[in-house]
């Protein structure tokens, strides 16, 4: 397979100058190597630099949330970005990893828990799997109203049945102090920096993981789906396996990242950490991101935690002192103009601007 | 020799209207089979039945002694049967790469768990089934349009990023309905040569719905004529070509009858 090879070979030459000559290296998540320099050197800056030099306030107000949220975007992104099927129940399904994470851990201190935080997933994707099935039957805003359902029941019932929060009257959930490696890792005692870390760490493997998924045979099946579901089926893809794949892994994401949203970011939560809005927030980071991408689902969870913290810094740092109602309501309307700012610019979310601005990089400055 | 595929005495209704009333038709091993007939002879229909997206009110459908009637469309490609469609199903979003390599999808194993870690079992089938759709993106001269979005092609070349797909999947039979239609003459011609090749060198059996008689005529081994819901003729294309009640079917009644040919 000479000729095939060459041409291959060919192919992949974008103007960077970068021969491939075998499939596998054709087929890497970063086919250019300063990509895959910068990706490595960004991860171990990540790792490295925020614990001690950011601030308490950065780590825990912002780099923890975001995180959190991105893997939360990761989770919806696989099965509404990849798989199209419209969920509204991302919530509800964080719900379920928070609960589950608080039971396990409770309940077996001795526990590590890293286990815990997965057994929790592996509980809300079962839960999610469930939620999944009517999506046989049902598509598009329909199932995001039949998903919307299990939203609403799931809050309403680790509200309703005290056997979820131990009964704690208050109705609130604590997370306990547990360690890993000997570092008090959650609870009242841990430091913001050990938080930071166990997020970032859960972040990174599941962010690897869910783009080996996409890249493969599962994320293929999942996109046949969305593409056009008829042909799917007419080349062997089984609609209902691959839809309920895709509700279970999703759920396991949302799950593992509720855990790590009261374990790592908030300490302790009531249903209303879970409510409705957290599932709109979850899908505006991803559509805002990108649609069908896992670095748009960072680039939206960044967008989304960060936007809000910008705004409402940006006055006073421009020398403009304004009553706190009235930047109040100048933060949301400067935020809600952004969103659709961006979505005109780029309907297809953030992480497409970046490929376009990757494509215009290559070549610059001489772009003929 | 037994058929490879046997349609026996399906029907189809869809409400009041008979779509196929008790059709039998049998594929040999390795010939090229068309269908012809007017529109709404319930040609497509034939083949949504063989593909499982119908199921057949009456009747049965075997491919090689098994009964296959009842089955869903995704397990009747696990058994070997792939098709076109009429109006093009690509996966528009996603690269003529991606869309051939979802050929291969039934001939894939790697599950959840051997994906997490793609490196091994999971890129070793990836890099294997490649190489096959390599083959396709050769045959089918298409490696310029490796990484291009199926969408963004000019329509002839969807036609044939669809039929590449389906030759993905290393089928026993092949399902081509109307692959020439609205193509231009060279179109016609390359999708022509691309069928015979298919069959003639990879031994791929082929059931074609095609409205361009010369193209029938010149690449069955046998033709199955259709008309409203019912096979007239079945032969050889010249045994076809002389066949009265085709004539008849195609041309109208010696006296001019103006509801007569719309297919051809």
């Amino acid at each position: 397979m000479i000729t095939t090879d060459r041409r291959s070979r060919r192919d992949s030459l974008q103007g960077a100058g970068q021969f491939k000559t075998t499939y596998g290296a054709d087929q890497a998540v970063f086919p250019v190597a300063q990509d895959r320099v910068v990706v490595a050197a960004a991860v171990v800056a990540a790792f490295v630099v925020p614990p001690p030099v950011a601030s308490d306030y950065w780590l825990q107000a912002v780099l923890i949330p975001f995180l959190v949220y991105a893997l939360a975007a990761i989770g919806l992104n696989l099965l509404t970005g990849y798989a199209g099927q419209l969920s509204l129940g991302t919530g509800g399904f964080m719900a379920v990893g928070a609960y589950s994470a608080f039971k396990l851990a409770t309940a077996f201190p001795h526990l590590n828990i890293l286990v815990v935080f997965v057994l929790s997933g592996l509980v809300a994707a079962a839960v999610g799997l469930f939620f999944g099935i009517p999506s046989l039957r049902i598509k598009g805003f329909y199932l995001a109203v039949a998903t919307l359902a299990s939203q609403f029941f799931l809050v309403w019932l680790f509200n309703k049945v005290a056997w979820f929060t131990n009964y704690a009257s208050s109705g609130t959930i604590t997370a306990p102090d547990r360690t890993l490696f000997g570092v008090v890792i959650t609870g009242p005692n841990s430091t913001a920096a050990a938080r930071y870390l166990l997020a970032l760490g859960l972040v990174a493997v599941f962010a690897v993981i869910a783009k080996n998924l996409v890249r493969g045979r599962v994320g293929r099946a999942w996109m046949a789906i969305r593409d056009r579901d008829i042909a799917a089926e007419i080349i062997g893809v089984r609609p209902l396996r691959t839809k309920l794949l895709a509700f279970g892994i999703s759920s396991f994401y949302c799950g593992v990242a509720g855990a790590g949203l009261v374990f790592l970011y908030l300490g302790s939560a009531e249903t209303l950490a879970f409510d409705i809005s957290i599932s709109f927030l979850v899908l505006f980071m991803v559509i805002i991101g990108g649609l069908g991408s896992i670095l748009g689902s960072f680039l939206g969870a960044a967008f989304i935690v960060l936007m809000p913290i910008v705004l409402a810094n940006a006055p006073h740092a421009i020398g403009l002192r304004l009553p706190v109602a009235l930047q109040k309501q100048i933060e949301l309307m400067v935020f809600g103009g952004l969103i659709i700012f961006f979505l005109i610019v780029e309907p297809r979310g953030l992480a497409r601007l970046w490929q376009i601005t990757k494509e215009k990089l290559r070549l610059w400055p001489f772009p003929h | 020799m037994s058929a490879l595929l046997e349609i026996r005495e399906a029907s189809k209704a869809f409400g009041g209207v008979q779509a196929v009333t008790r059709v039998s038709l049998e594929t040999q091993k390795g010939e090229i089979l068309s269908v012809i007939g007017p529109n709404g002879a319930g040609k497509t229909t034939i083949l949504n039945m063989i593909s499982g997206f119908y199921h057949p009110d009456t009747g049965r459908i075997v491919l090689e002694g098994r009964d296959i009637t009842d089955l869903a469309p995704s397990r009747i490609a696990e058994l070997g049967i792939a098709r076109t469609f009429q109006n093009i199903a690509l996966f528009r979003g996603m690269t003529v790469l991606d869309n051939l390599l979802l050929g291969r999808h039934v001939h894939m194993k790697t599950g959840v768990l051997s994906a997490f870690a793609y490196w091994g079992l999971a890129q070793k089938e990836e890099v294997a089934h490649r190489k096959r759709v390599e083959e396709i993106i050769d045959f089918l001269r298409i490696q310029d349009l490796r990484r291009r979005p199926t969408g963004s092609l000019a329509y002839g070349l969807q036609k044939r990023v669809e039929l590449g797909r389906a030759l993905a999947l290393d089928p026993k039979i092949l399902l081509l309905d109307e692959p020439m239609g609205g193509c231009n003459h060279e179109e016609k011609e390359d999708m022509a040569r691309f069928v015979l090749d298919v069959n003639e060198e990879w031994g791929v059996t082929v059931i074609l719905i095609e409205h361009d008689m010369g193209v029938v005529m010149g690449i069955s081994d046998r033709v199955a004529v259709l008309d409203m819901g019912q096979k007239i003729a079945e032969g050889t294309p010249d045994e076809v070509r002389a066949n009265p009640r085709v004539i008849k079917a195609y041309l109208g009644e010696t006296k001019i009858d103006a509801s007569g040919g719309s297919g051809g």
